[in-house]
């Protein structure tokens, strides 16, 4: 149409100021962490194999599909497309052993999103991460599934390196750059540091995630681990000496740390706040492996800081300009 | 504070240009804070440019002055930017542009001056804070307690607007000699003027000429929203203003250039305030300009001026992007606070659609007052105002600058401006 000299004034659209808007959206933050997220997946297939695509696949179609069909059923709009529901699938296949029977992330990933997620609203209605929801649940229906890991490369059955030192195994043979570059056994999308890194580093430069809680987490988890981590028993001679760059490099420390604590909607709003989440997130995680009945502490220890985010969030109150 | 687009570069450079005058002039009785003027001319009767034709109602109100010379048409209910509508004298411009006998002041005379005859000769000029705040400006300059430092805000900082800059660089010395009226009528030892980085014509005008006075010049970084009062404060002076006070108990008084070279004006030239810088500005614009715009000519006027329109405007808004008001028609005439005219096409007037929260933290990070706008935003839709209140919905600023940042475009600002309202009956 050519422009008018005559402007229509019933043609106007009258709406609240602000009337500029920053060229930012929730479902384009989401789709950035996917993609942040995709190094570590072809990592973990090509340390893994094939069978762990397939587990990554059906955790999100079932991710998808559980939303999909709850926003039907509850006649909301259905919003698939904006990406969170695919990222929850994504980290909780990421959170399974890559040989676990098909079933299992379907399992998953409908508790993740069902009860994770869409009991409590909606995208940012729930308290704590879904994926991490659906892991734990995972973790207590199925345990001997959950903790079984394939080797890198093979199908051999082998201890993660956290649970053979739990069970007091010694594991000269994983040096740190294996652990760096995941040639071990483990969770599909948590081996390959590098991989994961390179996704942070993304998310980083792009501002979607800042320092405060990835750093303050895992530098926790390495001061604990390096004060009372020692493979002396507490008591005597216990204290400083512990590996701390194998505790940092071992488990899900690095995905949970950059990809799962700093879930914005489970985590407190504030820098101040993050600090103090992230900390906790990484004493619970130390607190776990060396005196926990579990060998990795990474997921529970998110799961309960997100249970204290809201009073954290309390506390931790911007300071209101002059007060 | 965040950098913002700033959407000035079609303007910057372009010198101040005179409107021509309109044929009927359209001015409401309501252009201030406070409350509304009393006409004082009746339909028929003949008034001339700059004569006085409402009066004021109380402390806190404004003279009018007519802004053409010819006849007044009526009283009438006309569009209004920021009411809806309002009360306006109408004036049929006879095309003289008669004045009043101009009755400018000599140096001497100016300097012989009180304290409260400037206050009395800026009161009988109607002037207002020019910056959009339009709080009447003779009670600004009389402070209830002593004050010691004056702030010029040259800031500018809402996104498209460019009239202040051009302002600045074409009437550096005028308004130095505003600011030493107004340093000398509130008594105060500092000055500072502050311009923000995005203005280096401004910057090296204000430099040269200050070499002989005692005023400081503060460059500060482009940052929204840096023109608000109590954001400049600290800003440029380095301290705040507690929390529920005023800047004159920190001994500050901010002024914004346009009202100081409005009161350049009306002390020098004898000239009431009757015409102001308008930025007319927007992509659908063929040629955008900053105009001298006589008060009460309808906006159609103004963007005829600046046209033909490359594409039909979605929406037009009066005042800046950022805190500016969208009008429902072009008929609404510029008032003594309207700053610019902002069009915007179908693309740009988008209104998404308001998503969830999803606790991102980028409002509270960006709030200049330290606030935590997602948590009043979710109080106030619950309408639990006590709970505003304790997240002190009373100190948001209005600024904007939360919805604009936030990424599930959630109508953060107005809900806390329905909070703020609510909350304080």
């Amino acid at each position: 149409m050519p422009p008018k000299d005559e402007i229509k004034d019933n043609r106007l659209t009258v709406s609240f100021s602000p009337h500029l808007h920053k060229d930012e959206s929730v479902s384009r933050i989401m789709w950035m962490v996917v993609l942040s997220l995709v190094p570590a997946g072809i990592a973990g297939v090509a340390i893994f194999g094939l069978n762990s695509l397939w587990v990554i696949l059906l955790g999100i179609i079932s991710a998808l599909v559980t939303e999909a069909a709850l926003q039907v059923a509850t006649k909301r709009k259905v919003s698939i497309s904006d990406g969170s529901a695919f990222l929850t699938g994504l980290l909780l296949a990421y959170n399974l052993p890559p040989d676990v029977p098909f079933w299992l992330p379907i399992a998953g990933s409908v508790f993740a999103i069902a009860i994770g997620k869409q009991i409590f609203g909606g995208l940012g209605q729930n308290i704590f991460n879904p994926a991490l929801v659906g892991r734990a649940f995972l973790m207590a229906c199925w345990p001997k599934l959950m903790t079984t890991f394939s080797g890198p490369f093979d199908a051999i059955t082998q201890a993660t390196p956290l649970a053979a030192l739990k069970e007091g195994k010694l594991i000269e043979h994983i040096s740190y750059l294996d652990l760096f570059l995941g040639k071990h056994g483990g969770c599909i999308g948590e081996v390959s540091i590098l991989a994961l890194l390179l996704g942070a580093l993304f998310l980083f430069i792009r501002g979607y995630i800042s320092w405060h809680i990835p750093f303050t987490f895992i530098f926790t988890t390495g001061l604990i681990t390096f004060i009372f981590g020692g493979t002396q028993p507490l008591g005597a001679g216990a204290g400083f000496g512990g590996d701390w760059l194998f505790h940092i490099l071992s488990g899900g420390l690095i995905l949970g740390a950059f990809f799962m604590a700093t879930d914005y909607v489970t985590s407190p709003l504030t820098r101040k706040g993050q600090i103090i989440f992230g900390i906790g997130c990484g004493a619970l995680t130390a607190v776990i492996r060396i005196w926990g009945g579990y060998p990795e502490g990474v997921s529970y220890a998110i799961l309960m800081m997100n249970a204290a985010t809201p009073i954290i969030d309390r506390y931790t109150k911007t300071r209101v300009y002059g007060a | 504070m965040v950098r913002l687009e700033e959407h000035k570069h079609s303007t910057e450079n372009k010198a101040i240009e005179k409107l021509p005058l309109p044929a009927k002039a359209y001015i409401p009785l309501s252009q201030h804070l406070g409350k509304i003027s009393i006409p004082e001319v009746k339909a028929g009767e003949g008034v001339l440019t700059g004569q006085r034709i409402a009066g004021v109602a109380g402390h806190v109100s404004a003279f009018i002055h007519s802004s053409v010379s010819g006849k007044v048409a009526g009283l009438e209910e006309w569009p209004h930017p920021i009411l809806g509508r309002c009360r306006a004298i109408i004036i049929e411009n006879d095309g003289q542009d008669k004045s009043q006998i101009p009755n400018p002041r000599s140096q001497i005379e100016i300097d012989r001056l009180t304290p409260e005859q400037v206050r009395n000769i800026v009161f009988e000029a109607g002037i207002v804070g020019m910056g959009g705040a339009s709080f009447p400006t003779h009670i600004k300059l009389n402070p209830p307690k002593p004050v010691d430092t004056l702030v010029i805000n040259g800031a500018e900082c809402e996104p498209y607007l460019t009239g202040d800059y051009r302002l600045m660089v074409e009437k550096t010395k005028e308004i130095l000699q505003g600011v030493a009226i107004v340093e000398k009528c509130l008594g105060v030892k500092n000055v500072v003027i502050a311009i923000e980085d995005n203005k280096p014509e401004a910057i090296k005008a204000f430099s040269q000429e200050l070499r002989a006075e005692s005023y400081e010049l503060r460059v500060l970084k482009s940052l929204y929203p840096q023109g608000g009062e109590k954001q400049l404060i600290r800003n440029a002076l380095g301290k705040e203003v507690p929390q529920g006070k005023l800047p004159f108990d920190i001994g500050v008084v901010v002024h914004n250039v346009g009202t100081v070279y409005a009161i350049y004006e009306a002390v020098y030239l004898g000239k009431p305030l009757y015409e102001r810088v308008v930025t007319v500005t927007g992509t659908c614009l063929t040629n955008p300009k900053n105009l001298l715009v006589r008060i009460g000519t309808p906006l159609k006027e103004l963007i005829a001026y600046c046209g033909p329109l490359k594409e039909d405007p979605e929406k037009i808004i009066i005042g800046g992007p950022m805190m500016g008001m969208a009008q429902y028609t072009t008929d609404v005439p510029v008032i003594k606070s309207t700053t610019g005219v902002v069009l915007l096409n179908k693309k740009e007037a988008l209104v998404q659609e308001e998503e969830f929260c999803i606790r991102c933290g980028a409002c509270v990070r960006a709030c200049p007052a330290g606030l935590m706008p997602c948590l009043i935003n979710l109080a106030s839709e619950k309408e639990l105002w006590a709970q505003a209140k304790a997240y002190n919905c009373l100190d948001c600023i209005e600024c904007g600058l939360c919805n604009y940042v936030c990424p599930a475009n959630r109508i953060l600002t107005q809900s806390i401006k329905r909070a703020k309202q609510e909350a304080s009956k």
